[in-house]
């Protein structure tokens, strides 16, 4: 890995976020909707006080936020702030700040997506590699098939198909939140182990809404690989089955998928933003939710840009680990 | 001269087959392309026999009795808000039709033509073409997708706008793939020839490389379509489509509003997730099965 790759890949990453920063900043600037006054306007028709006094307060708050300077000058203040993890305040919680909002409800989402994730990773390969191994027993290879069909079903659609059959007909697991209605959270045995019941649906539909996509992949990296040349020779020397697969097969096919890992990220997050708010479990998708449905802008561009700054920054890191993993990447 | 002629019956065996007869061999040998558009083709007939007998107003709320189970008279279940769930998913799959064929037409005609200027010419306006395209690629499209579509105004929030919002970030995939495809095809004999033979720059585009690269550009169009599909779905069971219109997302979306299944109304969110998943599924098999026709290679080896 030379010097030269690694400024490189930084270069590019500053501008993807750049890229997305300009975009999130422009859009809403070229629309019609002005967030304070929509805002203000369901305060004052809820009866918060007269509408009378609606544009003083506007009027005043728009040069709290610096919305009454030059553009430019904005843009520049607001790239500025991005750089800091700065997204402004909430509107529909003022006083606390995106960034705020986004620490709370994280670890949620990190936890549901890395635990899926590496699941659906794991599980997708392994089932891809073992449908294109020509020494696996039938039974084994035909297991990938129903995994195959579901490509065809988001993880979204997936979710709502577990809620009906697995939480409403058979009542085996909750239909959503985050824990039992009534319980208070607590460090005790029987509060985590209701929580992590809650979690189980939220993650399978996750997992079995892209275990598919892996198969699909894996499967075709296996079948070009198992006619190379050290497949041949590793069966020629008389190594076992087991070894072959592992050693030779797996570990040679599993390299692009990496590469197909870091560029599925983008999805695999979206994903389970949208999966988490039909679950209503308190993490990022259901702020998300909570903020398109209360015309909270602040909030919906600062996750969006967290969010996408968070996915640019993991792709990049993968790609530096991609030459530790594959020695042939790293000599040219 | 009649000595030489064949009998008839051994005339007609050495004919070609025609054109009909040549697809259903090939969709024998291609199991998924046939299987995804058989369901495609039911989609249609289901779409075309419901606009015409079905009275699309009852797509609509406040139109038949609320919250109906499935019945003799209301096969799919009433919603709600009164809904008829048979009109509303003939007029909702009519609608992400409408919406997948004019997002996904447009992107992959925006990428062919990129594409083709990027890959044909070459230079800094393929280094500029395939820089955006890379830059953008990593970017969450749906995420920038919400931000487009939250700051509409609700009343700008139509079933146009949805596809256009959905084409301005997803023509960077068919782009590339024309253009490694074009970087190919260039490098061949045949287009040397024309080159030689004094054929102008656009009788090569159109008449050399283009027939070659339909079987790609269909797979492209598939791939978008699905993208388009996907993407307006995405954005609409977030809340962000045309709420008065019975796109399946929208469904989604009300019915999950609404505590559907907490509710025991579970026909409401069940069968547009059930259409949906035809509909995803019908065109992720067509996808592959063209891209099993435009790349031998990928062909089953078994």
């Amino acid at each position: 890995m030379t010097l030269k790759f690694v400024i490189k890949r930084l270069v590019f990453l500053v501008l993807v976020i750049w890229a997305a920063s300009t975009i999130v900043f422009f859009i809403p600037r070229l629309s019609s909707r002005n967030a304070l006054r929509e805002r203000f306007g369901e305060l004052a028709r809820t009866g918060g006080f007269s509408p009378g006094d609606m544009e003083k307060i506007i009027a005043s708050m728009q040069q709290q936020f610096g919305l009454d300077r030059p553009l430019l000058e904005q843009y520049w203040q607001y790239l500025h702030n991005i750089v800091r993890l700065d997204f402004g305040y909430s509107l529909y919680r003022y006083p606390s700040t995106v960034s705020d909002l986004i620490a709370q409800s994280l670890p949620w989402t990190i936890g549901l997506l890395l635990v899926s994730t590496i699941l659906s990773f794991l599980i997708g390969n392994l089932l891809g590699g073992i449908s294109a191994w020509p020494r696996a027993p039938k039974w084994m290879r035909a297991v990938a098939t129903p995994f195959i069909l579901l490509t065809g079903v988001p993880p979204v659609i997936m979710a709502i198909l577990l809620i009906f059959f697995i939480g409403f007909k058979l009542k085996w697991l909750p239909l959503g939140g985050a824990y039992s209605v009534g319980q208070v959270p607590n460090l005790s045995w029987g509060f985590a182990l209701d929580m992590l019941r809650h979690q189980i649906l939220p993650a399978l539909s996750l997992i079995f809404g892209s275990v598919g996509g892996w198969v699909l992949s894996m499967r075709g990296m296996g079948i070009t690989i198992q006619g190379e040349d050290y497949v041949n020779f590793a069966e020629h020397k008389g190594l076992t089955g087991g070894r072959i697969f592992r050693d030779y097969y797996m570990r040679n096919a599993l390299l692009p998928q990496v590469t197909g890992f870091a560029l599925a990220l983008g999805t695999v997050v979206t994903s389970a933003i949208i999966v988490e708010g039909l679950f209503g479990l308190p993490g990022i998708g259901t702020m998300l939710n909570l903020a398109i449905r209360s015309n909270d802008f602040p909030t919906i561009y600062g996750i969006v840009l967290f969010i996408t700054i968070t996915v640019a920054v993991l792709m990049t890191i993968v790609e530096f680990l991609y030459p530790l993993l594959d020695p042939r990447v790293r000599q040219s | 001269m009649s000595a030489i002629a064949l009998p008839p019956s051994t005339q007609a065996s050495i004919e070609r087959p025609g054109s009909l007869v040549l697809l259903l061999r090939y969709l024998r040998r291609n199991k998924g392309l046939a299987i995804g558009l058989l369901i495609l083709l039911a989609l249609v007939a289901f779409t075309v026999i419901g606009l015409l007998t079905v009275n699309t107003k009852n797509a609509y709320p406040l139109s038949v009795a609320l919250k109906k189970p499935p019945s003799w008279k209301y096969p799919f279940g009433t919603d709600f808000f009164g809904r008829d769930l048979l009109a509303a998913m003939v007029v909702g799959m009519w609608q992400t039709a409408f919406i997948g064929v004019l997002a996904g037409g447009l992107g992959t005609f925006i990428g062919v033509v990129l594409g083709f200027i990027s890959a044909y010419f070459g230079g800094w306006i393929d280094g500029t073409i395939r820089t955006i395209c890379q830059v953008l690629a990593p970017i969450p499209v749906l995420l920038i997708q919400v931000v487009i579509a939250g700051s509409l105004d609700k009343r700008d929030v139509t079933i146009v706008t949805m596809a256009m919002i959905v084409v301005l970030l997803a023509w960077m995939g068919p782009t590339l793939v024309i253009r490694a495809q074009v970087l190919t095809m260039k490098e061949r004999q045949f287009v040397s020839v024309a080159k030689l033979s004094g054929v102008s720059d656009l009788g090569i585009i159109f008449k050399e490389i283009l027939p070659c690269l339909l079987p790609f550009i269909a797979a492209a169009f598939v791939a978008q379509v699905f993208v388009a599909v996907f993407a307006a779905f995405y954005l609409a069971v977030l809340g962000l489509g045309p709420l008065r219109e019975p796109l399946l997302g929208n469904i989604i979306w009300a019915a999950q509003s609404q505590g559907a299944i907490f509710n025991g109304w579970w026909w409401w969110p069940i069968i547009p997730s059930v259409g949906m998943i035809l509909i995803l599924g019908s065109l992720a098999l067509i996808n592959m099965g063209l891209d099993e026709l435009a790349n031998p290679r990928v062909r089953r080896t078994e």
